[in-house]
């Protein structure tokens, strides 16, 4: 499990993200416990206070769930969860990144579509 | 119960020099503070006050509603602080006696763990002890001390990168296994900011901040890009100072962003840290070479 950090958003919600990054690539199968605000606070030397809001993030999201006594699991569907809200934000944080971009490039639509193409064929997405 | 730590007023001056001049805030049970401030900014008789081995010149510290110059409260203060306050002879052991005879219930087996992890014996004499070793037996008697309120004064001052991990870890243990107010008083800003969930920024024997670091940091805005666009934007904000290279300006902004204005295309933002925030703000405002 590895962990980075930048100055660029708030400690907590990084630390949401990061976790949750791990639920959607499997690091954390829906079902498995994952690693206690003890843990993790002592692990990265983050405030116990700020790590647990972190968590916090995710359990309002429904993505993770107390079991008394047990500790924080995944809850079933988190990963579909996260993959719906992702496409939600998909359109917003690249499609329109791209195109503001590509605006400034002088690229048109048509030498967009050739470049996603090129991607493709380059090998950028490994299967 | 554990009680709030109240601070108000303080003032202290030795003969005509003020050292601390009109300075209030509280600290809250169970949270972990960051007391900065330059050197000589009165951090260090601060808490010689709070610990009650000066005295103050006006104002009051209180424990809940009593004085903390009474039995009841003092044994709730521990301060690891200066080195002078032990007699010449004393061993690591004997340190840890004492604060078990003031305090009691001293976690003795965490303590001599913690001795082993930096490499100390608890027969070695304090004295002889170099500055990092010195600051070594100082973090494993003061976690370990079973009081309310834990005053560190320079605790990672002399320690190598491997001993700084070490005290982080077991700061965070201790707490996390007796969850009680720890201040970590320092000018090393850079290691503590994650540690730290709240703090008081002393400059000038004042209190400038005292605030949750995220509220700090959520304030602290890099504006650059071409200087004249980057005056235009920041134009009526709380600018701590401004890094030139060539034409592109960096304004070191303390301030919430207004919504309404918009950032042109040349212009970024990112954020710094509470490092530089320190900087800035006890600078007074002085332009910065880059």
């Amino acid at each position: 499990m590895q962990f980075h950090f930048n100055e660029s958003t708030p400690l907590y919600q990084q630390i949401a993200s990061q976790l949750e990054e791990m639920i959607f690539t499997g690091g954390f199968d829906e079902g498995s416990q994952v690693p206690s605000t003890t843990q993790l606070s002592q692990q990265l030397h983050i405030n116990p206070a700020t790590v647990l809001k972190g968590m916090n993030i995710l359990v309002d999201a429904g993505l993770i769930e107390k079991h008394r006594g047990r500790g924080m699991f995944v809850r079933t569907g988190a990963r579909q969860k996260i993959m719906e809200e992702r496409k939600e934000s998909f359109y917003k944080d690249y499609v329109k990144t791209l195109l503001v971009e590509a605006h400034k490039l002088g690229i048109n639509k048509q030498h967009l579509v050739e470049l996603i193409e090129r991607g493709e064929h380059d090998g950028t997405i490994k299967d | 119960m554990m009680e709030q730590l109240k601070i108000s007023h303080l003032s202290k001056k030795f003969g005509r020099r003020v050292i601390l001049d009109d300075v209030s805030f509280t600290l809250e049970p169970a949270k972990i503070y960051g007391l900065l401030g330059r050197n000589g900014a009165g951090k260090s008789t601060l808490l010689n006050l709070i610990s009650n081995r000066i005295f103050p010149t006006s104002g009051s510290i209180k424990l809940g509603d009593q004085e903390v110059n009474t039995d009841q409260t003092l044994d709730k203060i521990f301060l690891i602080g200066e080195d002078n306050l032990y007699y010449k002879q004393v061993k690591i052991n004997q340190m840890f006696d004492l604060a078990d005879g003031a305090y009691g219930n001293f976690d003795y087996q965490n303590a001599e763990q913690m001795l082993k992890q930096f490499e100390l014996d608890g027969n070695q004499k304090f004295a002889k002890l170099s500055t990092g070793q010195k600051t070594a037996a100082k973090i494993s008697l003061a976690l370990n001390v079973d009081a309310d309120y834990i005053f560190l004064d320079e605790p990672v001052l002399g320690l190598d990168a491997n001993h700084r991990e070490i005290f982080y870890q077991e700061l965070i243990k201790s707490y996390q296994k007796r969850p009680r107010t720890i201040v970590l008083s320092t000018h090393l800003i850079d290691e503590i900011q994650q540690l730290v969930e709240h703090v008081i920024l002393i400059d000038r024997h004042r209190v400038l901040e005292d605030a949750d670091v995220q509220d700090l940091l959520d304030r602290a805005y890099d504006i650059s890009g071409p200087a004249k666009l980057v005056d235009q934007y920041t134009e009526g904000l709380n600018v701590l100072s401004t890094t030139d290279l060539g034409n592109i300006r960096t304004a070191h902004v303390f301030d919430q962003l207004p919504e309404d204005r918009i950032l042109p295309d040349q212009v970024q933002i990112g954020h710094y840290d509470l490092q530089h925030l320190f900087i800035y703000l006890t600078n007074g405002g002085q332009q910065e070479d880059a």
